[in-house]
C-alpha cells in the first residue's frame, strides 16, 4: 500500500497509538449519483477520514481536440457546445472571441450586447443547477434541484426562441451572431429577470439559513487563496478563497468595462462560501442583463468583413479566454493558413478546478468529498474533452 | 381472452364488471413502473433529469424512481456518448440489472458515436454490446422526445406474451442475461463488438 499521500497528522496519529483501522480503498465511480457524470475517485479511507483521493478521468473523453483539427473553424464552433454542456454560450463565445482574435474581426455593438445578454443568463443556468446539484449531494433529494431546473427552462425556453435549440445554441459566428432576436424577445428577458430575482429570494430562503446545509458546508473543504493560486484555480473557487479576480474586470473583453458590476469574494475558501459567491453573482449577472437589455443599440449583427463559412485566418497563433460560469475558459488555437486550425487546445476551468480535490478532501470523510466535489462545479465534457 | 368478444368486455365494464387476463395485468403494471438506472453519460443526461423535473414530469408515466443501483432498475437509459473507456461499466451495469430489462440509447452518440463518431475514443453505438430497445435521436433529444420514447416502451412492454410461441425472451433459459464485458485491446475494445447482437448493414451491390 503506498501511504505517501497519507497527511503527517494521520501518520503521527497512528504512532501514537490512536485507533488502527485497517485501509480500505473505494472506488467511488465512474458510475455513482453523485460524481456529477461519469468520473471517478479512489480514495483510501482509514476509518471514515479520507487519507488519499486519487482522481481518475478520462471517461467521457471523446477526442474535441483532435476533431477540431480536421473540421473548419466554423465547423468546431457545435462541438465548443458540447465541452461544458450546461452553459454551450459562453463556450461558443471563448472559441469565437480567439478566432475573432486571429483573423482580426470585432463583433458590431448589437453583437456585443447579444453576447453579453446570452453569456450572463447562462450564468444564471449554471449557477442555479449548481446549487441545486449541491443541495441533492447534500442529501436534499430532488426539491431544490427541482426549483433550479424550473428556473432553468425559463432561460432555455429563450434560447429555443432565439436559436432553435434549447441546450445546443450553436449561435456565436466569428465577428457576430448568427441571427437577430426576434420580436419581443427582450421583453421576454425582463420578465425572466423579474421572476429571477424573485426566485433568488425564495431559493435563498430555502436553502443559505438552513442549518443542515450550514454544518455540511461552512469550514469543510478549504482551499487557502496561495494553493488556489498556485495550482491556477480560477472562477468561483478562486474568488470564494478571497482572491478578486475575474476576466470580464481582469480582460474586460467584449463590453463589459461598460458594466458597473460587482465581483462576489469570499473569506474561507470553503464549500459555502463557494455556494455564496455563486448566489451573489447571479445577482450580479441580473443588474449585468437589466442594463444590457436597457441599453441594447439597433444595427447589424455581423462584422461587414466576416466570412463566416470560409475563415482562413493567417498563419499565426492565438490564446483567447474568457470568464466561463466555473472559471477561465481559454482556447489555444494555431493557424497555418488552411481551413481548420494545425492545434486547438481549450483550457477547460473545472479541469484544472479539479487538481486541488485531494488537498481540500483529506482527513475528511466520504460525505464531505461529495460535498466537495458538488461545490468544485465540474462538468464532465469539459474535464475529459 | 379470445373467448369473450371486445364488445362484451366493454358491455361488462359498463356493468362494473373488469375482465382481464393475468398477462394484460400484469403488463399494465410492468409498463406503468419502469424503474430506470440512475446513470448519466454526457450531455443527454442533463435533458433526461430536465424530463424527470417539474416541467416534463416523467413520474406521470410511473417513470421517476431513478434507482442508483441497478439491482433495483428496470431500464438502462443511456444517455450519452459511450467512450472505449466507459463501455465496460456500461456494459457491466447492463450484466448487473435483473430480468426483464430495457434499454433506451437516448442520443446521436448512443446510438452511433453522432457527432463524435470519428474520434478515436467513442464507441459508434451501444448496441454493440448490449440489445437496445428503443433509439431516440437528437443531439440531444429534447425531454419529448424521451418521453415519447419511454411511450413507446411501454407499448413494447404491453406487447410481450407470457405464454406460446412469441413469449418475451427473458422466460427462455438459454437466452443471455449477461453479455460479455468488452477489455481493452492493442487498438480497440476486444472484441470490438458482440457478434450475436450486431454485425454491419450489408449494403447490396447492383452490378
Amino acid at each position: 500500500m503506498d501511504t505517501s499521500f497519507s497527511s503527517q497528522k494521520e501518520i503521527d496519529a497512528r504512532e501514537r497509538g490512536g485507533l488502527g483501522t485497517e485501509r480500505l480503498e473505494v472506488a467511488f465511480g465512474p458510475h455513482h449519483p453523485s460524481t456529477h457524470g461519469v468520473f471517478r475517485m479512489d480514495v483510501v479511507l482509514e476509518g471514515e477520514k479520507i487519507v488519499s483521493l486519487k482522481p481518475v478521468f478520462g471517461y467521457l473523453h471523446r477526442n474535441h481536440e483532435k476533431i477540431g483539427e480536421s473540421v473548419s473553424y466554423l465547423g468546431i464552433i457545435p462541438y465548443t457546445d458540447r465541452l461544458d454542456y450546461l452553459c454551450s454560450p459562453t463556450s461558443n463565445w471563448g472559441f469565437v472571441l480567439a478566432c475573432e482574435k486571429l483573423a482580426g474581426l470585432e463583433a458590431p455593438e448589437r453583437a456585443q450586447y447579444i453576447r453579453v445578454i446570452l453569456a450572463e443568463l447562462t450564468r444564471l443556468v449554471n449557477h442555479t443547477c449548481l446549487a441545486g446539484f449541491l443541495a441533492q449531494d447534500l442529501g436534499a433529494m430532488g426539491t431544490p434541484l427541482m426549483y433550479a431546473f424550473r428556473e432553468r427552462e425559463n432561460i432555455l425556453d429563450l434560447f429555443e426562441s432565439l436559436t432553435g435549440a434549447r441546450m445546443m445554441v450553436n449561435y456565436f459566428r466569428f465577428g457576430g451572431c448568427r441571427c437577430d432576436l426576434p420580436e419581443g424577445w427582450l421583453q421576454g428577458v425582463s420578465r425572466v429577470l423579474d421572476a429571477y430575482s424573485k426566485f433568488l429570494d425564495e431559493f435563498e430562503a430555502l436553502l443559505t439559513g438552513n442549518e443542515i446545509l450550514l454544518q455540511r458546508t461552512q469550514g469543510v473543504g478549504v482551499l487557502k487563496a496561495d494553493l488556489a493560486i498556485n495550482a491556477g484555480i480560477t472562477g468561483p473557487c478562486l474568488r470564494a478563497s478571497g482572491v478578486n479576480y475575474d476576466l470580464r474586470k481582469v480582460d474586460a473583453y467584449g463590453i463589459y468595462s461598460r458594466f458597473p458590476f460587482r465581483v462576489p469574494i469570499g473569506e474561507h475558501g470553503d464549500c459555502f462560501d463557494r455556494y455564496m459567491v455563486r448566489i451573489l453573482e447571479m445577482r450580479e449577472s441580473i443588474g449585468i442583463l437589466r442594463q444590457a437589455v436597457r441599453e441594447i443599440p439597433a444595427g447589424p449583427i455581423m462584422d461587414a468583413k466576416a466570412k463566416t463559412r470560409s475563415i482562413r485566418p493567417k498563419a499565426g497563433e492565438v490564446y483567447g479566454r474568457i470568464e466561463s460560469p466555473k472559471g477561465e475558459l481559454g482556447f489555444y488555437l494555431i493557424a497555418d493558413g488552411s481551413p481548420s486550425p494545425y492545434r486547438y487546445r481549450i483550457r477547460p476551468p473545472s479541469f484544472i478546478n479539479l487538481t486541488v480535490l485531494e488537498e481540500m478532501c483529506l482527513g475528511l470523510t466520504v460525505a464531505d468529498a461529495v460535498a466537495i466535489l458538488g461545490s468544485i462545479d465540474i462538468v464532465l465534457g469539459e474535464v475529459d474533452r | 381472452m379470445s373467448v369473450l368478444s371486445d364488445s362484451l368486455i366493454e358491455d361488462l365494464k359498463k356493468q362494473g364488471v373488469l375482465v382481464t387476463s393475468i398477462e394484460a395485468l400484469y403488463n399494465w403494471g410492468r409498463s406503468n413502473s419502469v424503474w430506470p438506472l440512475q446513470f448519466g453519460l454526457a450531455c443527454c443526461a442533463i435533458e433526461m433529469i430536465a424530463a424527470s423535473m417539474a416541467r416534463f414530469d416523467l413520474s406521470r408515466f410511473g417513470s421517476e424512481v431513478f434507482r442508483p443501483s441497478p439491482r433495483q432498475a428496470d431500464l438502462m437509459i443511456v444517455s450519452g456518448t459511450v467512450t472505449k473507456k466507459m463501455a465496460p461499466q456500461v456494459v457491466r451495469l447492463f450484466n448487473q440489472m435483473p430480468d426483464p430489462k430495457y434499454v433506451i440509447a437516448m442520443g446521436a452518440c448512443a446510438i452511433s458515436g453522432g457527432p463524435f463518431k470519428q474520434g478515436y475514443n467513442v464507441l459508434k453505438g451501444v448496441d454493440r454490446f448490449i440489445p437496445v430497445d428503443i433509439y431516440i435521436p437528437g443531439c440531444p433529444p429534447r425531454p419529448e422526445a424521451l418521453l415519447h420514447g419511454l411511450m413507446e416502451l411501454q407499448k413494447k412492454i404491453r406487447a410481450q406474451k407470457l405464454t406460446g410461441e412469441n413469449r418475451a425472451k427473458y422466460f427462455d433459459a438459454a437466452q443471455p442475461g449477461e453479455y460479455p464485458i468488452p477489455s481493452f485491446g492493442e487498438h480497440d475494445l476486444e472484441p470490438s463488438k458482440n457478434a450475436a447482437l450486431w454485425s454491419p448493414a450489408q449494403v447490396a451491390r447492383k452490378d
